[in-house]
């Protein structure tokens, strides 16, 4: 297998390139429209050569744009704001909910445990909007409607399967004999738990909790359909801002960089960890 | 769990038993409550699709059993969703497999190069897919996106994009491919890189040819990877709403109109709860028995990976 031929090699770096052009493209091309003014975008034909500017970013930090029809209010750092305070509460709840559950399951049999884990598994891959569409009236009637609570309640559809089944089998890796032995030494379960079961497990909840964040920030029907302008994340956030600002490309290209930012950067931190937490615990990277 | 071998007194025994009988439901009862959380507006959905509820028309409201159903037996509208879902998802994941499969064979030997080269593949799929497809509308404006004007050097002069109705489903495949194929990329890779070398050691002794190699050790050994990840992208894919909805709305006209854009416009712009709900419900019965074959693979693959740890 190693002894192959110099034009197999060629042909494998050129299917590289390729491959490469095709899934870097597309962002790099966006962090270049995102420096430019609508002048420069707008050339013909295209060039890579232009004289950077940060007007965009200011425009979007400023949270004013400035068009040839005005100047117009855009509320999209509070949309990234939203993307802050939703992901991360989110997680957290996620974690205080799902880590004890994952240590029931991983270390007791019992039929209520395989029913949460199956149950929250299987809605995991059910139809987003069968739930959410009902949701949207019952959380009209209970006054839930429009507010952190409700969203980030509903978040946990995400981020709790998520955490309960990668960080249920990180407990299970672990033996119950470090947590036996500690709790001969007279320690009560509570702080067996706390003391050793969780630091062991913790590379594997630390990765299980930055997954959970890209998905809770990437998601988009969620708020799309429970949240107003003033609650909405940047992914919804973006979408209303192509309309609203019409022709100021530099600004939307702008916009999709600050909000896509995030993830890509947990992302790379966090990619050996990717592969597991994909496949929800299934495959080992 | 095994008993103490300490001799603690007889109570504490006993009261211990009864804090390990009730343990693991304390434990659990916060997902529990999510999980409730879920049910309930479940079981309210499948009573709305029995349902004649239209929220313009309140006086209308009334149980009809499974008219709604019925009535998509005969609706063209509905059968259009139905084709729309499945041409997209058999293209999508299809193309994605084909894609993954050839970047994860390409990537297999360990090095810093190839290491590298599959991390930058992982950015796409990290990207929000609302934003990946607003991402490829700038980059397929007719004024001045890049690729309007890459296909316009090569002949293509009034090459519209998602906005053609020939073109739109392509378009958005084309997105979803983006987005989804480094998915099934690093899924395969690492399923390949599990692989046993044995195998390949022996074949590569006996002189064996390479496309026996491939089609005779590395598919079948492959397969539990590339069944689990085809069934979790086939059950995401006929579910598809980000990447369509951002792009075109479900446009031009229907010809993008997947299950749960169809479901979403029937709510919020028709206003028709009882259909969207079996709309909704349809694409349920689907997911189900799909995800039902996908959990037991995804079982078998998740023991395998916990026995070789």
């Amino acid at each position: 297998m190693d002894n192959v031929s110099p034009i197999e090699k060629v042909l494998k770096l050129a299917a590289l390139t390729l491959i490469l052009i095709f899934f870097m493209f597309p962002i790099f091309w966006i962090l270049l429209m995102s420096f430019q003014t609508n002048e420069t975008i707008l050339r013909i034909p295209p060039s890579i050569v232009f004289e950077p500017t940060l007007s965009n970013y200011e425009a979007l930090i400023r949270g004013k744009l400035v068009s040839t029809a005005g100047t117009l209010d855009i509320a999209f750092m509070s949309n990234l704001l939203n993307s802050v305070i939703l992901s991360t509460s989110s997680v957290i709840l996620a974690l205080l909910f799902g880590v004890p559950a994952a240590y029931a399951f991983a270390r007791y049999k019992f039929k209520l445990g395989e029913f949460i884990a199956f149950t929250l598994l299987s809605f995991r891959f059910a139809p987003p909007l069968l739930v959410l569409l009902p949701l949207s009236l019952i959380f009209q009637k209970i006054g839930l409607a429009d507010t952190y609570i409700g969203l980030v309640w509903v978040y946990q559809l995400i981020a709790l399967p998520l955490i309960l089944w990668i960080v249920r089998g990180y407990f299970e890796d672990i033996s119950p004999d470090i947590e036996h032995a500690y709790r001969i030494a007279g320690h009560g379960w509570r702080k067996t738990f706390l003391k050793v079961a969780v630091p062991l497990a913790g590379p594997g909840i630390a990765a299980a909790g930055l997954l959970a964040f890209i998905f809770c920030w990437n998601n988009f029907v969620f708020a799309l359909i429970l949240a107003s302008a003033d609650k909405q994340p940047v992914t919804v956030g973006a979408l209303a801002f192509v309309t609203a600002s019409g022709i100021q490309y530099g600004q939307i290209a702008a916009a999709i960089v600050l909000s896509a930012t995030p993830t890509l950067v947990i992302a790379l931190y966090a990619q050996r960890y990717l592969v597991e937490g994909l496949s929800l615990g299934a495959v080992k990277g | 769990m095994n008993p103490s071998p300490s001799r603690p007194s007889a109570q504490r025994t006993k009261s211990t038993i009864s804090i390990k009988r009730i343990m693991p439901y304390l434990l659990s009862l916060p997902a529990l409550s999510i999980c409730v959380g879920i049910i309930i507006p479940f079981f309210v959905a499948v009573w709305y699709s029995t349902l004649r509820y239209r929220m313009n028309l309140p006086a209308m409201w009334g149980f009809i059993w499974f008219d709604n159903y019925i009535q998509f037996l005969t609706d063209k509208a509905f059968w259009n969703t139905v084709w729309i879902s499945l041409l997209y998802t058999v293209l999508t994941v299809g193309l994605e497999l084909l894609l993954g499969l050839g970047i994860a064979l390409l990537l297999r030997k360990r090095s810093t190069f190839n290491n590298a080269v599959s991390i930058v593949l992982l950015l796409p799929l990290m990207t929000a897919p609302a934003l990946a497809a607003l991402m490829w509308k700038l980059m397929t404006n007719p004024n001045f996106g890049i690729l309007s004007y890459i296909v316009g050097l090569i002949g293509l002069t009034d090459f519209r994009w998602a906005s053609d109705p020939k073109t739109a489903l392509l378009t958005v495949v084309l997105v979803d491919i983006w987005v989804y194929t480094p998915f099934i990329m690093i899924l395969l890779l690492a399923g390949l890189r599990s692989l046993p070398q044995q195998p390949f050691e022996a074949a590569a002794l006996d002189g064996v040819p390479r496309s026996f190699v491939f089609f005779r050790i590395t598919l079948p050994m492959l397969m539990p990877y590339i069944i689990t990840a085809s069934l979790f992208r086939l059950l995401d894919s006929i579910q598809q709403f980000d990447v369509v909805y951002a792009m075109t709305q479900g446009g031009p006209g229907d010809k993008l109109m997947v299950f749960q854009v169809q479901a979403y416009l029937e709510f919020f712009q028709y206003t028709n709860v009882g259909r969207s709900a079996a709309l909704l419900m349809v694409l349920w019965l689907i997911t189900n028995i799909l995800s039902t074959i996908f959990i037991k693979n995804w079982l078998r693959l998740r023991e395998r990976a916990r026995g070789h740890a």
